[in-house]
């Protein structure tokens, strides 16, 4: 029990009469990679934003893990405080400053935690220096991490997709975070480019001992790297478990290709 | 005649006597109450000076100048994509050695030396007026409203409200209020330095805090209304500001420290100076701020507040910090004002002087900081120009004529700006390759 990095309960989340999570209950181990699929409109990204402060649900619990082992509440938080905490996220359509450099961009992560400090900044003293010379240590070490030394200076929107995605992940991973969320990784890129990311993640899991939460369409990939999923349709959890057993679930084979007796053109 | 209308040439070259004409009309006589046709009528018929050569009608030169228009426009638009590549080619050496440090510390040292020996070069008294007055305080404004529109992408249409709470701070500790000034001590204006920068910045903290969660348009519309309710507090509330008769007497700056005994009179050059040293103090401030952490977090809100904020920047305490760090310009620059014209009046701090500061930052290009101080320096001079040495039948209150002409023709040119911010010219660029989301709002609505 203790070690449940997020330990989701009874969530609602509506938008007016639109339910969009309904009584959601997950949870997921300290180290876990866990993935979350369903449909298009299954409530996965709605999950997202409530797990990252981006979205506040009306019903239900959210407890993190944080840092030191202590329990905290999401809900109410906002998303930078979420961020603090120790929570980083990617985005479905990879949302980069676009107009910066990939070195830029990672480091922006890497700093957004030390304070404000606009004296120290418009003074640049000594101590300001340091705090720079180390967020640039840290951005290098990121960029070599995820394999983009080479491409630190080229301006972020003109990388290709799945450059932007482990740009992604490592601007992510600058906030110190304890767990990582990520948004169809693996949308937009290309299959060497997929085994490339899968790898990737494996060894951000591995070597910085960083949770992976993960929402993915493309099911060779979420059936390799999961350790464990859970199925949403409707706003709801209908199954989770083992790759294996999610795949020889009948609800799940029904939400995906539709109920045998009923097929979607009869009900045109 | 229809197929000569579909002609490209003969529709370029109505539109060209169509703006000119335009043009005759604005710059021409004005209309009264009894002829209100005259200002039309008289703008094309009035006898006037062919460029000093020959008296002609009106309409003959503005022809003329239409089929100048017409000819430069059908040029461009052939040979436009050739003289931007040469104009590219001659710049390249001298942008290159721009971006050198040690060539960016020259002209930095350079510049200052100029801006040093100006008034022993310039000593025509209406020229070193107007360079405190209209052109040192308008590029502190500009580089303070520079923080807030350029650095952290807020559009902030009520900025005067910092200058006048800046200048009614100033009437306040020297006791030129109706109000009884702090502590009962009638202050020389060098405290109220101080004084009104925090109280611009506390002003630019209290109004940043509630409404710097809306966005866009909607920040746009409040930083407006800002601006008229300090002017209009300025203007009703006759017991504490002195109302529309404006201050008493401001008095100028002294020092009394010792034996030095030296006060400053209304000579502008002592102005000139203290006004340049905060200049130079503010560039050096903001622009060390621009490539900090807190300018790379402003960016970074700028071009998307969702990633931002999912990598743990707080918006509201970026965007209340730049509106507080913009608002100390204007309070210093309100110090300055008030302390030499001896008397200010609400009538002066109207909409459109915000708007005006807008235009600097707008035309020197938003988020440069060297490219704000150009653009403030070159309309300012302009505009005073134009004041000094008016051209036949311009009044005053053409100006703006001219400065919304000028900023349609930046925006369809160069919308960047004069000198662009790199980081903003990639993301003009990247807008119109409809990528990037800088200014997308959250997809879904919050509950």
């Amino acid at each position: 029990m203790s070690d449940r990095i997020f330990d989701v309960q009874n969530v609602t989340l509506r938008f007016g009469g639109v339910v969009s999570l309904n009584d959601v209950s997950l949870h997921q181990n300290r180290g876990e990679i866990l993935a979350v699929i369903g449909p298009n409109g299954a409530g996965k990204t709605s999950l997202f934003n409530s797990l990252t402060g981006v979205y506040q649900p009306q019903e239900g619990t959210i407890t993190f893990l944080g840092r030191d082992a202590k329990p905290i509440s999401i809900i109410g938080k906002k998303a930078h405080q979420v961020s603090s905490a120790g929570v980083a996220r990617t985005f479905q359509a990879s949302r980069m400053f676009s107009a910066l450099t990939a070195f830029e961009n990672v480091k922006i992560g890497a700093e957004s935690h030390r304070g404000i400090g606009v004296l120290g900044a418009m003074l640049k003293g000594p101590g300001t220096r340091k705090d720079e010379k180390s967020s640039d240590a840290k951005t290098f070490k990121l960029l070599e991490f995820v394999g983009m030394t080479e491409k630190a200076n080229v301006v972020s929107a003109s990388l290709s997709y799945g450059d932007r995605r482990r740009l992604e992940i490592a601007r992510g991973l600058a906030t110190d975070p304890q767990v990582l969320l990520l948004d169809e990784p693996a949308a937009g890129t290309n299959p060497s480019e997929k085994i490339q990311l899968t790898e990737l993640i494996r060894k951000v899991r591995d070597e910085m001992g960083v949770s992976i939460l993960l929402i993915e369409h493309d099911m060779k990939l979420v059936m390799s790297l999961a350790e464990r999923l859970y199925v949403l349709n409707f706003g709801g959890v209908i199954a989770e478990g083992t790759p294996e057993e999610i795949r020889a679930n009948p609800a799940v084979i029904e939400a995906y290709l539709g109920s045998s007796s009923v097929t979607t053109e009869e009900q045109a | 005649m229809r197929t000569l209308f579909h002609n490209v040439s003969v529709r370029r070259l109505i539109s060209a006597l169509a703006v000119m004409a335009v043009v005759a009309v604005m710059t021409g006589p004005a209309g009264s109450t009894e002829t209100p046709t005259a200002g039309f009528t008289g703008s094309f018929a009035e006898k006037s000076s062919f460029f000093g050569m020959f008296e002609t009608v009106r309409w003959v030169p503005f022809l003329f100048l239409g089929l100048v228009f017409f000819s430069v426009w059908s040029l461009w638009l052939s040979r436009g994509q050739q003289v931007k590549d040469g104009v590219a080619k001659v710049f390249a050496a001298p942008r290159a050695a721009a971006e050198r440090r040690p060539v960016r510390w020259g002209i930095a040292v350079l510049l200052i030396v100029v801006a040093l020996i100006l008034p022993h070069i310039i000593t025509d008294p209406f020229w070193q007026a107007a360079m405190v007055e209209q052109i040192a305080v308008y590029v502190l404004l500009a580089v303070g409203l520079n923080v807030v529109v350029g650095f952290a992408g807020l559009l902030d249409l009520g900025f005067v409200a910092f200058y006048a709470i800046g200048a009614y701070t100033t009437a306040w500790v020297t006791g030129a209020l109706p109000l009884p000034p702090l502590f009962g001590i009638h202050m020389d204006p060098f405290f109220a330095i101080p004084i009104a920068i925090v109280i611009a910045m506390l002003a630019g903290i209290i109004l940043g805090a509630p409404t710097l969660r809306l966005r866009g348009d909607y920040l746009a519309i409040v930083t407006l209304g800002f601006g008229e309710i300090i002017t209009i507090f300025a203007n009703n509330l006759y017991g504490i500001t002195g109302g529309s008769q404006g201050t008493a007497l401001i008095p100028h700056f002294s020092l009394h420290v010792g034996p030095i005994k030296y006060l400053w009179g209304l000579t502008p050059v002592p102005y000139y100076y203290l006004t340049l040293v905060f200049v130079v103090l503010f560039l050096a401030a903001f622009s060390l701020l621009e490539h900090s952490r807190v300018g790379r977090a402003w960016t970074a809100i700028r071009e998307d507040e969702v990633a931002a904020e999912s990598v743990g920047i707080n918006p509201l305490k970026y965007k209340v910090m730049a509106f507080a760090i913009g608002a100390s310009t204007a309070g210093f620059a309100g110090v300055v004002t008030a302390s030499q014209s001896n008397n200010i009046f609400p009538s002066s701090f109207t909409l459109s002087f915000s708007i005006n500061i807008l235009v600097l930052v707008i035309f020197g290009g938003m988020g440069s900081i060297f490219g704000v101080v150009l653009g403030a320096i070159i309309i300012q001079t302009g505009s005073m120009y134009l004041l000094h040495t008016p051209p036949a039948g311009y009044q005053p209150s053409d100006l703006y004529v001219y400065l919304g002409a000028l900023l349609v023709m930046m925006m369809i040119f160069r919308p960047a700006g004069l000198v662009p911010s790199r980081r903003r010219r990639r993301e003009i660029r990247l807008s119109e390759a409809g990528e990037g989301h800088a200014d997308e709002v959250l997809t879904g609505d919050q509950p």
